[in-house]
């Protein structure tokens, strides 16, 4: 057993790891098909895991429902929403139109409807706490908070009608003083992307470095409890 | 004119904001149903964008290569079981073999050369027509790029922690950091407006929405609601519904 729990998922990672390794230098047709191919077959993989993590989802407020624990009403609320969007999507193929008449189908009714006004108000309330939070913790105590502010600042007063037009009667008063828009998108392409390259460069060799672990199967925590031993 | 739409999003859009004034079961009710509604469009995105299209299609033209992926999506669903869920293992090497892979070129090209070869750059650079015509903005170009290799390099000693950071090497750390809360700082206000933007469109439709076309569908279900959370407030209902817990 250890040999099938253990040889050959190392077995399986080494040989797809130095087979696509290799692959991105083969500028061959079937090189390239290959990539394709098993891309593919990464999507079909993840719906299967997708239905997995459905099937969790379903027994634990199944569980709710036939325990009847207080709020077990939102369970049944959350299998009526999938009830919904499921008939629906099967109804109209998993089509939000028709292909033939162009008209809005049932499937994409809902989700207009449905999905986008929760989803949208569900991340705008997100706004909210992040200012909340950020008027609680955010104080100047040094130059690294100053500059984390300032930055801050300037990018939502450039990115507003509102901050433009009252940086545009201050730039009015002072000459040569750049307009807010400006100053944004200086710090976005220089000062920004500085310190981004330096992390990105940071976390490059980092993957690398892990994927050379896993390739060789010296990393092996993907492997779950017993990866390592057998 | 078909007024459910706009009636059901007005709602749905007050139950979430509610959650602005606590925890109650309206906000419960649309974050359920915002699960639900979620789970249910990515079930139907697969089943009919990936699983039609690359499983059953394929099958139908004798294209048996498919059952490999299959294979290995059912070894996946072995998790439930635990007598079996070791199997699981074959998967997930296949997953992080290929993508481990596929990243180490790719990343080496995009995130490395790449982003070296954007960060060198000639100075002085050459403006068009040639150094006869280098003015003030050809030096603030020039600046600029001095700043990000003096950024870019200070960044990473920063994250160098091989060495220990005393000395010059220090100063020049301390410099990497002023770069990285410049940087965390252009991202907070990016993301904040990004937030406002979604918020901006969410309070149109409730502004739009609210006019006598629609049936003043905002302020009357922004006043029931208002109703029902005092009602629900006075008969201490907090707690009993489960509106306190998660989802």
């Amino acid at each position: 057993m250890p040999f099938l729990k253990r040889t050959v998922p190392l077995a399986i990672c080494f040989l797809f790891g130095i087979v696509f390794l290799i692959q991105y230098f083969v500028p061959h047709q079937v090189s390239q098909q290959m990539l394709t191919t098993v891309n593919d077959w990464m999507l079909v993989i993840s719906g299967f895991a997708m239905f997995l993590g459905i099937g969790s989802l379903f027994l634990q407020h199944a569980d709710r429902i036939r325990r009847q624990v207080p709020g077990w009403g939102y369970s049944a609320v959350m299998f009526a929403g999938f009830l919904v969007m499921v008939v629906t999507g099967v109804l109209a193929r998993g089509k939000t139109s028709s292909i033939e008449t162009g008209q809005q189908t049932a499937f994409g009714w809902t989700y207009l409807v449905l999905f986008v006004p929760l989803s949208g108000t569900m991340f705008a309330l997100l706004g909210f706490f992040i200012a909340s939070a950020a008027f609680r913790a955010f104080r100047v105590r040094g130059l690294d908070s100053f500059l984390l502010l300032a930055a801050a600042f300037i990018l939502m007063f450039g990115r507003v009608p509102l901050g433009e037009h009252l940086w545009s009667a201050l730039a009015g008063a002072v000459p040569g003083l750049p307009q807010i828009g400006e100053i944004s998108e200086w710090i976005m392409s220089n000062l920004n992307l500085a310190a981004k390259r330096g992390i990105m460069l940071g976390v490059a060799l980092g993957v690398i470095a892990t994927s050379l672990k896993m390739i060789f199967g010296i990393e092996r925590s993907y492997l779950g409890e017993g990866g390592g031993k057998g | 004119m078909n007024l459910a739409g706009p009636w059901i999003e007005v709602a749905l859009t007050l139950c979430i904001f509610s959650f602005l004034y606590r925890d109650n079961p309206l906000f419960k009710f649309a974050e359920h149903l915002f699960l639900g509604v979620s789970v249910g469009y990515l079930f139907i995105q697969v089943v009919f964008d990936t699983f039609k299209p690359k499983v059953v299609d394929p099958l139908s033209q004798g294209h048996w290569a498919v059952l490999v992926p299959v294979f290995f999506g059912l070894l996946v669903l072995t998790r439930a079981v635990p007598r079996l869920a070791w199997l699981s293992r074959w998967t997930f090497a296949l997953i992080v073999g290929f993508g481990a892979g596929v990243a180490i070129p790719s990343i080496i090209h995009t995130n490395i050369l790449s982003q070296i070869a954007g960060t060198i750059r000639p100075i002085p650079h050459r403006p068009e027509g040639g150094f006869s015509t280098y003015g003030m903005a050809d030096l603030g170009t020039d600046f600029s790029n001095l700043l990000v290799i003096v950024g870019v390099l200070s960044v990473l000693v920063y994250f160098f922690y091989s060495i220990e950071h005393k000395g010059p090497i220090r100063h020049v750390a301390r410099l990497g950091t002023l770069f990285l809360m410049v940087s965390f700082g252009a991202a907070f206000g990016y993301t904040v407006m990004a937030r406002m933007s979604l918020l901006y469109g969410r309070c149109y439709d409730l502004c739009y929405y609210g006019s006598a076309a629609y049936g003043y569908a905002t302020p009357v279900l922004l006043v029931v609601f208002a109703l029902f959370l005092a009602v629900h407030r006075l008969r201490g209902g907090a707690g009993r519904d489960g509106s306190g817990g998660g989802a």
